[in-house]
């Protein structure tokens, strides 16, 4: 048990190190995208697979936290560091305004608010005006500083994005085993009996949407300050279902769940990119969404646990074996 | 006196699903609950453990007006419960099932298990052993590790009563505990419920199982149509006319 846990962490950091001596910018790129979205996905995971609350409205999280980095630091002359932490802080003053509100709603009722609310934030962006920059967004974002180290190359940043997700994956880790990672689990499964074992779920439902929301704006603060540049673009409808697609793919309610959904999402749109218009000429982005729900679909009927549940066929578990039997 | 409801109405539209009911529980004592189907009794659970709000009357815990309470408010003062439609967190593991039942045992925050620390671990820790513990009384320490889902349905009740148990409450309230049970699962509940009863934790029982109430109940409540309509010993209620003619009718002089 010991030995497999430290050459997990082993093969872990060993892989970390290859982008490092591949050199590939390109390579980085993907990484830093695919960290982004880990640190959103994570936070989702914590609301979707543990606490079971849907959100559609990610994307909306993400994007305030990347238009706060961006308008502070050009329109108000802050330095790069503040405006990140406010862009991890602002979309969890938001979520908490709002989620007193909607998690009182519960399954596809909530989903619709948190889908409206995305929706909304979204034509903000594009309605903000000289504040938000408009549909054409904000240029000539800085690049992240941190006490004089400038993070102005890919390596840098590839560095940066996975340590601080190595610590955020420490800390789920904690969190899904301890009392409160249980206590999400069992509002998921019965809110009923969960209340009355003592667990106040209006107030843990909440605390896993503002926990969720400081990591969107945690990932859209970097974003803003990776690209340099913004645009209401990335921060649509469309973004906040591939986030949910993430958590779903990869697993809901698993560990490593986050990080392979994130994984195979974005490598499967890169290869759809250059595949689709190999296939089709004419094809626009629209193609990949229906790739992207053709593989949910066919995923959901041989795989609903996720990419992360396919493990268990590797692994004899006695577990399994009871549970196929009874079944 | 643990727990006192005094003049307790409940109405839903016009009708009192529990009207006017008083009783007391006291202390080391296992109460029954019982009545025809639609009595009151597990709207009254609701009562008792905060799920619905009193339109009249008090219910008290220790002297404590509970009356405004929270379901996990009231588990923090010390109720807790068992359902009558299970309500076992299916994709966990037993262990895990009864270990959220300890969870006002330990007091660490959202945020603040994000981090781990020696202190933390041990507290964990007592908390497992003490929940296998309460899984070893019960006989099924050996399922431990084993997804909730995948006891069969007598066992689970089991994992329902320790689960309440392991908050260590001062008062359990079983929603009939031996519905749906085998005679030997039911056999293994009461000698379970006696156990619990001889070390001193005070129940109030829901059960349409007669042989049950009178082997584990020291007092048997009535209720009829919302009302407590008798209320005595296991034999005085079961020589009581009331509850004769509650169960199985008036007698009718045949012509």
């Amino acid at each position: 048990m010991k030995i497999s846990k430290y050459s997990g962490l082993l093969i872990a950091l060993m892989l970390l190190a290859v982008p490092l001596a591949a050199q590939s910018n390109y390579l980085y790129s993907i990484l830093i995208v695919i960290g982004l979205y880990t640190l959103l996905v994570h936070g989702l995971g914590i609301l979707m697979g543990y606490a079971g609350q849907v959100s559609f409205g990610h994307a909306a999280f993400f994007g305030l936290g990347g238009y706060t980095a961006a308008i502070l630091t050009t329109k108000f002359a802050w330095t790069p560091l503040p405006a990140l932490l406010a862009s991890v802080l602002l979309p969890g003053i938001v979520a908490a305004v709002i989620g007193r509100q909607t998690l009182k709603l519960r399954e596809l009722y909530l989903a619709l608010a948190t889908l409206g609310f995305g929706i909304l934030v979204h034509i903000i962006f594009n309605e903000g005006g000289e504040l938000t920059g408009g549909p054409s967004g904000i240029s000539g974002i800085p690049h992240l500083a941190i006490g004089g180290f400038t993070f102005n190359n890919d390596r840098d940043f590839y560095i940066l994005v996975w340590v601080l997700l190595v610590i955020l994956m420490t800390g789920i880790k904690n969190l899904i085993h301890s009392r409160t990672g249980r206590a999400l689990c069992a509002i998921r499964e019965s809110e009923y009996a969960a209340e009355n074992a003592g667990i106040d779920c209006a107030l843990l439902k909440l605390q896993a949407f503002i926990f969720s929301a400081l990591l969107a704006g945690l990932a859209g603060g970097l974003y803003a300050f990776y690209v340099t540049f913004i645009s209401p673009s990335p921060f649509s409808f469309h973004a906040s279902v591939q986030f949910v697609l993430m958590a779903v793919i990869g697993g809901l309610g698993t560990f490593w769940g986050p990080l392979l959904g994130s994984m195979v999402v974005v490598a499967l749109s890169e290869v759809l990119r250059e595949v689709v218009p190999l296939i089709i000429p004419n094809a626009g982005g629209e193609y990949q969404i229906i790739i992207y729900g053709v593989i949910l679909v066919v995923l959901m009927i041989y795989q609903p646990g996720g990419l992360s549940g396919i493990k268990r066929y590797f692994r004899r578990n006695p577990n399994n074996i009871i549970n196929s039997s009874s079944e | 006196m643990l727990l006192e409801l005094d003049g307790v109405t409940k109405h839903f539209g016009g009708i009192a699903a529990v009207n006017d009911v008083g009783f007391e529980v006291r202390k080391g004592t296992v109460a029954a609950l019982i009545g025809p189907n639609g009595a009151g009794k597990t709207t009254l659970f609701n009562l008792i453990t905060g799920t619905l709000e009193i339109d009249y009357g008090s219910i008290t815990l220790n002297g404590k007006n509970l009356s405004g309470l929270k379901p996990f408010q009231l588990a923090a003062e010390g109720v807790t419960r068992t359902f009558q439609n299970l309500q076992i967190f299916n994709s966990m593991t037993v262990l895990e099932n009864v270990m959220v039942g300890a969870y006002l045992r330990s007091k660490k925050g959202f945020f603040r298990s994000l981090i781990s620390y020696p202190a933390r671990c041990q507290e964990e820790k007592k908390i497992r052993e003490e929940s296998l513990m309460l899984l070893d009384e019960i006989g099924l320490a050996e399922a431990a590790g084993f997804p909730a889902s995948s006891l069969p349905f007598g066992q689970k009740r089991l994992v329902e009563i320790a689960r309440a148990l392991a908050a260590d409450p001062c008062l359990i309230l079983l929603d009939e505990p031996a519905a749906g049970l085998n005679s030997a699962e039911s056999e293994v509940l009461t000698g379970y419920l006696k156990k619990l009863r001889d070390r001193g934790t005070t129940m109030v029982l829901i059960e349409h199982d007669m042989e049950t109430v009178m082997r584990a109940a020291d007092k048997v409540i009535v209720l009829n149509f919302g009302q407590v309509i008798a209320e005595g010993t296991p034999a005085e209620i079961q020589a009581h006319p009331e509850v004769i003619k509650a169960y199985l009718g008036e007698d009718e002089k045949i012509a």
